[in-house]
């Protein structure tokens, strides 16, 4: 037997704070064949990648390549062993050309700009990259600026390609043109690691694919020609865990409270994000999103709380049309929105906790110019003990606190005013158990007192047992509604890697 | 107005000029590679008065030259260990570096003021050019030192367009993460690109107290090292325009001191202030071009980098 191009062997990487990401990953790249990483996001892909990229170093397991023993100090050796990664964030410089930018990484002493236009054009012309050597990266569009990014490994003679998640950025037709250039370069004998939950394209671009769950392998190196779709679908989400709190579904929901019509929106680059969702959420209820991140949650979340222009539809609140009105209007009108960038969105690390208790209703606690700091002081308390917030000081930065911690204060202060709907983004993400536990009880005591809760979450446990309908979200659409009493963890996984018409 | 004072006038444009473009040459290198040094008064001073004192001592100008590039790199090298190594704020590190250097200068200088100046940057002497009418007074009769900052020019302008150290050094200016993620050291990068705009801010003092105003007194500088920060933006970051710039400034700088022989009745304040009213219209200029389009300036200056890590 050949030496694989790539053998990771039983990875563990712990970060501080205790998240372990890899427990135990194995992964085994054939040269020449497009390998599949597959799992849910918190699967522990990324971090498996970044141990082959000489980001991280694992606290056990071993990287080899072509069979021999590696050990990364630091991306630069891993690029020099052959393994370059193109990361979803583009590190390209705009203001510079294509051929600058390729040839940052290796170039001659002197640059003659014509000779090596004409060595990056025949690089790109060998792999079927259409690009344009003369042009500034500013002026591309994301697919040229991503082949700009597989033109720079090329250029150093990568032996082992990783691409995250590469078609998150792109339209239909660029990833149909990336499949091509993938396949042109395992022809040419290289190994492209293809990262992805997208199983449309794992099972078109992809020769073998190794499923990772909870940081560990789950299948390794699977022909994907004799795979169907549901059954990775079923890897990729795993059986049923232990039973967490199944709460008593609500039978009488009340009015509708949150009304989304005909909702669309677009990114600044002008792709479609969200594409005409409608949904309801009525007094009482829990309406739960699921789906692969990235799929148009987020920029409904901020939607929903005025953060985000939309293109067409409407948004309301208790029969109160809100489409146009301002973030503080909305607030007024009954919602609350507890954001999934807590520390960005929801709070000011570097404010103290009261005045993070008050951003919200600080107007109320005026006395003529001034914020009246005793009355602060005390709904600050009222809100710490009601929500069970285990602070130093109270006058301390808001930073100090663990993230369970910032989680309920931020959940109480939004719950402070009362709102008619709740949105609630990944509220329970990056929480220790007991936290997670806490928030989640918030939400159904919530819901019990007849608030609207919607909750978008990626932990597919937490919704299925706190939902009382269950919404899919898979490119910016809602491609299926679920009773979660009666679906099966593999048949949400399908759904949520469109895989269901 | 005769033809003397008009010459006059032009020799002075020359020299301003290259008193100005050798301190704004060295920060748009620093600028470039992505550190702001706004300390460039403070390294003028403190190569002014070494560069004088080194003559005084050799009787030497170039030696004065020379220690006075030293002691503006060594002055910069504080601004690249707060600001680059460390990571400080370069605005407050760089006003701090002004604040020392006209300090220290003014500290090491006190027993210079009295002081004769015994080294003088000579005219050249190229035979029959000097001859020519106009030019051979204008451009000839000069001392070597305009000569070289205009070399010192092509060759940075070489460097930056044409060669693979001016490729690295431009890229580490606009994203330290992407030079790095292809093998950059960005810190080692800054620092050189800090400490060569030093000793070029050095050099500008030395022609100053030995060749422009022969001699050394505290506050000989005279804001000009602020002039050439203004430069640099003024040109967009590009050496020749920064060196276009530069004789449009000289040319203010000249000017103020001629004004009333010439006869003309504006204030000298107003003209000393032109400079600064130019260097914001080209801002005004620069921003209103394509939104899209990246701006002239390094992207990433005034940022300092730490790799990230989780």
């Amino acid at each position: 037997m050949t030496s694989a191009s790539v053998e990771l062997t039983n990875i563990w990487k712990r970060f501080p704070g205790g998240v372990t990401a890899n427990a135990g990953a194995n992964l085994r790249v054939e040269p020449g064949t497009v390998h599949a990483v597959l799992g849910e996001n918190g699967a522990g892909k990324t971090t498996l990648m970044n141990v082959l990229a000489g980001v991280y170093r694992p606290e056990e397991g071993t990287v080899s390549l072509d069979g021999v023993p590696q050990s990364f100090a630091s991306p630069a050796a891993a690029i020099a062993a052959g393994v370059v990664m193109v990361h979803q964030e583009f590190r390209l410089i705009p203001s510079f050309t294509v051929t600058e930018n390729v040839a940052l990484g290796e170039s001659p002493r002197l640059l003659v700009r014509n000779s090596l236009e004409q060595q990056v054009g025949d690089l790109a012309e060998r792999f079927g990259l259409h690009t344009e050597p003369g042009k500034q990266v500013w002026q591309l569009s994301m697919g040229e600026r991503q082949r700009v990014e597989i033109l720079k490994a090329l250029w150093r003679d990568a032996r082992v390609l990783i691409l995250d998640e590469p078609t998150a950025v792109l339209t239909p037709q660029e990833a149909t043109e990336l499949g091509r250039i993938v396949a042109a370069m395992a022809a040419d004998g290289r190994s492209i690691i293809f990262i992805s939950h997208k199983l449309d394209e794992v099972t078109e671009f992809c020769d073998e694919a190794t499923v990772l769950r909870g940081g560990a392998t789950v299948a390794a190196s699977l022909p994907v020609a004799e795979l169907d779709k549901s059954r990775l679908a079923e890897l990729m989400v795993g059986e049923a865990t232990e039973v967490s709190i199944r709460r008593t579904r609500t039978t009488d929901v009340g009015d509708p409270l949150l009304e989304i019509r005909d909702l669309s929106m677009r990114d600044v680059h002008g792709v479609v994000t969200v594409d005409d969702v409608s949904l309801s959420v009525a007094a009482g209820e829990i309406v739960g999103i699921a789906g692969v991140a990235g799929n148009g949650q987020r920029p409904l979340a901020d939607a929903i709380a005025g953060l985000a222009p939309i293109e067409s539809g409407s948004i309301a609140v208790r029969d109160l049309d809100i489409t146009p009105a301002s973030p503080q209007a909305r607030v007024d009108a009954g919602l609350a929105y507890v954001p999934e960038d807590r520390l960005g969105v929801g709070l000011a690390p570097r404010l103290n906790v009261i005045e993070n208790a008050i951003l919200r209703s600080y107007k109320s606690l005026t006395k003529g110019p001034f914020i009246d700091a005793d009355a602060a002081e005390q709904m600050c308390e009222v809100l710490v003990d009601d929500y069970n917030v285990k602070v130093g000081q109270l006058d301390a930065p808001m930073a100090g606190l663990s993230g369970g911690n910032l989680q309920r204060l931020l959940v109480g202060r939004e719950l402070a005013g009362r709102p008619s709907v709740v949105v609630a983004a990944q509220p329970t993400r990056g929480l220790d158990v007991q936290g997670v536990a806490a928030i989640q009880d918030i939400l159904v005591e919530q819901s019990r007192t007849g608030t609207g809760v919607l909750l978008i979450s990626e932990d597919l446990d937490e919704l299925l047992a706190l939902s009382d309908r269950l919404l899919v979200m898979h490119e910016g659409r809602v491609v299926a509604e679920f009773d979660p009493d009666a679906v099966t963890r593999a048949q949400v996984g399908e759904a949520m890697a469109g895989a269901v018409e | 107005m005769n033809e003397t004072t008009l010459i006059g006038l032009f020799v002075a444009v020359i020299e301003f000029g290259t008193l100005l473009y050798l301190a704004a040459l060295g920060e748009t290198i620093a600028e470039k590679s992505g550190v702001l040094n706004l300390g460039v008064e403070g390294m003028m001073a403190m190569g002014g008065v070494t560069a004088f004192w080194a003559g005084v001592e050799t009787g030497n100008p170039w030696v004065g030259l020379l220690v006075a590039a030293v002691a503006g790199a060594l002055v910069a090298s504080v601004h690249g260990l707060v600001a680059v190594v460390l990571g400080g704020d370069q605005v407050v590190s760089g006003l701090a570096l002004t604040i020392l250097g006209l300090g220290l200068a003014a500290f090491l200088g006190e027993d210079l003021v009295q002081e004769r100046a015994r080294a003088k940057f000579g005219s050249l002497n190229l035979g029959p050019l000097n001859d020519i009418p106009w030019a051979g007074e204008i451009l000839f009769d000069q001392t070597a030192v305009p000569w070289l900052a205009l070399a010192l020019g092509v060759a940075t302008w070489f460097v930056f367009t044409r060669t693979r150290v001016g490729l690295i050094l431009r890229a580490v200016g606009e994203s330290a993460a992407a030079a790095d993620s292809s093998g950059t050291s960005v810190v080692k990068t800054r620092m050189i690109a800090v400490m060569i705009g030093g000793a070029l801010a050095g050099m500008s003092g030395a022609y100053l107290t030995l060749s422009l105003a022969p001699g050394w007194s505290e506050g000989t500088t005279a804001g000009r090292g602020w002039i050439a920060l203004a430069l640099v933006i003024f040109g967009a970051w590009k050496p020749g325009r920064v060196g276009l710039g530069a004789l449009l400034f000289g040319g203010l700088l000249a000017l103020e001191p001629r004004l009333q022989t010439f006869g003309v009745e504006i204030s000298p304040i107003l003209l000393s202030m032109l400079p600064y009213v130019l260097t914001v219209g080209v801002l005004v200029l620069l921003s209103v071009r394509s939104r899209n389009r990246p701006s002239v300036a390094p992207a990433a200056i005034g940022l300092a980098y730490r790799r990230e890590e989780r």
